[in-house]
């Protein structure tokens, strides 16, 4: 059942290689979430109460509902163009993200590891496809999302990383993005307010 | 203590917050300092214990404690310089103060950490409290530098927790849940070295963006001059010491492996790129702050490949951690003053300082000399000691290399400090420039001062103190 749920993972990334909404990205995003409570739910059946609780509580409070809500709310409030406008054209991000899903297959094959080789696959792959997006997309807002994408990449490498979980590991990834959705929030809240169209090309004066 | 500590600065950071009149600032800022002073102390009487669970004072971070102790002084007092000579909101102001404040308290906390996920955490909250600093003039160009900072750190630190998730993988493949740094040294000869190498390559990648190495210096840059200069003076002094020692911790750790040299290599060419690219953008640069930047991003590059070399490299690579730390702030300090006389930081709208200010032309004269390491400087001392561990340990072409690429920098920087001191400005508008009282620049003599001490007669508490740091290390 995880591998399946796995699978749906790595396939939503190509979806969002090519999609050109933004609502699409953040109905993805939330997908994710969801795909990823589940795969946690069956890999860590056997831990207590409180731990599920809190996976819960990170995947599908955080990752499916609230985040979700707080990205539509940013781009509500910035009046940002429902399209997400990428450098290169949709083909060539579609045969890169296969590129690097395909890679991540290699990689993941040179594990030295009894572990599921899929949560590997799945890991690299959302860490890949969320460093890509965030190279190859022109809105700033888009970046966000790539970096949420990557940290859904991370959740996956946890749960690879066995069936003890211990606590502080779970609140690092919720301090991680928590906090940082938060103040990348305010700050897209504030380059709103500046420039008229979010595009991280007119974020270019900073240079020698 | 140390939750005494926490909890006090974190009241006190809530109220500085809160507050909106300048006398219980004063007040506020005077406890907190009181407070990181009596934790410095206590720290240094009482290494080795473990408290809080997850906090033990060992030898490497009682130097930084102290070397944040003794910043912190100058950071406040021109900071409260910097805004007594503007029209800023009181709640600018506040949210200054509360994030300096916060800033300093999770650097002792990253400092004081034996667990490699609390450094972790707590290097995470200086990246956020950092931004709020950098964020501080609100126009458009700080804006682009607090975002690109939050931004590149919050992907950096993402990438130093996959190292430590790796890092658990490695542990529970033997059978261990622990991750805190006795229990990593300890047990480090048993543990996988290729997800040890993984591990390496993320940590290291994602601690370069707060110590300013190659691949992620770039955001470093933009913040250290963004910031006002008493927060730029932080960056470039504490925060990057706070990149080091996640870098040195995890470096230790694998001292006790077979891969120590390989990642030896891995540091060595890391701080050689970073030594030629800071001469390559220091050639280039006309923005005083941003050449003080990539002088940071130089000294770093040579404290990793002293770390790379040897026993001596060891000893040196602390050594000038400490002083670049006293030197580069002070430096800072006084280009704030350098800003507020010409308000521009170009060296095309500066020029013939020592009419304008002479006290802080004294400062920038010796700064410089300090800081290019010629005698009677610290900093010659730990520079000589690192070319000579890269002599020692058989890397003659880089150590010929790097010598160059010391005599470029050291030209293009005297180049442009010598321009601001004594050749006149374009068009200096003679009406408008503010009358900076000498006794402002007499922090930035003492800290000085401390970088030739601590050079030529060290006291005894001191090298005793980076002996302890590195005595885990083989050699």
């Amino acid at each position: 059942m995880t591998i399946i749920l796995l699978i749906a993972f790595i396939i939503s990334l190509i979806h969002l290689s090519v999609s050109k909404r933004l609502k699409t990205y953040v109905s993805v995003l939330a997908f994710q979430g969801i795909l990823l409570f589940g795969a946690a739910f069956i890999e860590l059946i056997r831990i207590n109460l409180v731990n599920l609780l809190f996976i819960l509580l990170e995947t599908i409070v955080i990752k499916s509902i609230a985040i979700p809500y707080f990205l539509n709310y940013l781009i509500r409030r910035n009046k940002i163009t429902r399209e997400s406008e990428p450098y290169l054209p949709d083909f060539i991000s579609l045969v890169i993200v296969t590129a690097i899903i395909f890679g991540s297959f290699l990689l993941s094959g040179t594990m030295y590891t009894s572990i599921n080789r899929l949560f590997f696959m799945a890991a690299f792959s959302g860490l890949f496809t969320g460093l890509y997006f965030i190279i190859s997309r022109k809105k700033i807002i888009t970046h966000v999302m790539g970096f949420l994408v990557m940290e859904n990449g991370v959740f996956a490498l946890t749960l690879a990383a066995g069936a003890q979980m211990p606590m502080l590991v779970n609140a690092g990834i919720l301090l991680d993005i928590f906090a940082s959705v938060l103040l990348l929030g305010i700050f897209v809240n504030k380059i709103g307010g500046i420039l008229k169209e979010q595009e991280a090309g007119q974020l270019r004066n900073l240079k020698d | 203590m140390l939750g005494t500590y926490f909890t006090g600065a974190l009241v006190i950071s809530l109220l500085l917050l809160l507050n909106r009149k300048k006398n219980w600032n004063y007040i506020l800022s005077v406890a907190f300092l009181i407070l990181q002073c009596i934790l410095t102390v206590y720290e240094f009487n009482h290494q080795g214990i473990q408290e809080l669970k997850y906090f033990t004072a060992d030898a490497l971070a009682v130097i930084l404690l102290v070397i944040s102790c003794i910043i912190s002084v100058p950071a406040f007092w021109h900071s409260y310089i910097y805004f007594s000579k503007g029209k800023w909101l009181p709640h600018e102001q506040s949210i200054y103060f509360s994030a300096l404040v916060i800033l300093l308290t999770s650097l002792s906390g990253a400092y004081l950490s034996g667990h490699i996920a609390v450094t972790w955490i707590f290097v995470e909250l200086t990246t956020f409290s950092a931004s709020a600093l950098v964020y501080h003039r609100r126009n458009l160009r700080t804006l682009e530098g607090t975002w690109k900072y939050l931004f590149v750190c919050t992907v950096s630190l993402t990438l130093v927790f996959i190292g430590i998730l790796f890092l658990t993988m490695a542990l529970q493949q033997v059978g261990l849940k622990n991750l805190s740094y006795s229990n990593l040294l300890a047990n480090a000869p048993l543990l996988n070295t290729f997800w040890l190498k993984i591990a390496f390559l993320f940590i290291f990648t994602g601690y370069t963006c707060k110590a300013g190495l190659v691949p992620m210096y770039t955001a470093d840059i933009d913040a250290k001059d963004k910031a006002p200069s008493p927060a730029g003076a932080l960056f470039s002094s504490v925060l990057l010491n706070a990149g080091f020692l996640g870098i040195f911790r995890f470096y230790l750790i694998l001292s006790h492996t077979g891969i120590f040299s390989w990642a030896g290599q891995i540091l060595m060419i890391s701080g050689f790129l970073s030594i030629f690219v800071a001469s390559v953008y220091m050639y280039k640069v006309k923005n005083i702050k941003r050449m003080f930047a990539y002088s940071s991003m130089e000294h770093i590059g040579l404290i990793m490949l002293a770390l790379a070399c040897g026993p001596i490299g060891f000893y040196a690579a602390i050594l000038h951690l400490v002083l670049h730390s006293f030197t580069k702030s002070s430096l800072f300090f006084q280009t704030g003053q350098v800003y507020r006389i010409y308000k521009s930081k170009s060296v095309y709208d500066t020029g013939d300082y020592f009419r304008y200010n002479l006290a802080g032309a004294l400062v920038l004269l010796s700064g410089f000399f300090i800081l290019s390491a010629l005698p009677p400087s610290g900093m010659f001392i730990s520079e000589f000691l690192i070319l000579r561990s890269l002599f020692e340990s058989n890397h003659y072409w880089i150590l010929a290399v790097v010598l160059l690429l010391l005599t470029w920098i050291i030209w293009s920087m005297g180049k442009n400090i010598f321009k601001l001191l004594f050749i006149p400005a374009v068009e200096p508008q003679e009406m408008s420039m503010e009358k900076i009282p000498p006794w402002e620049s007499l922090s930035q003599f003492i800290l000085l001062a401390l970088v030739v001490y601590l050079g030529l007669n060290p006291p005894f508490a001191f090298t005793e103190l980076i002996h302890n740091a590195i005595k885990n290390l083989p050699g």
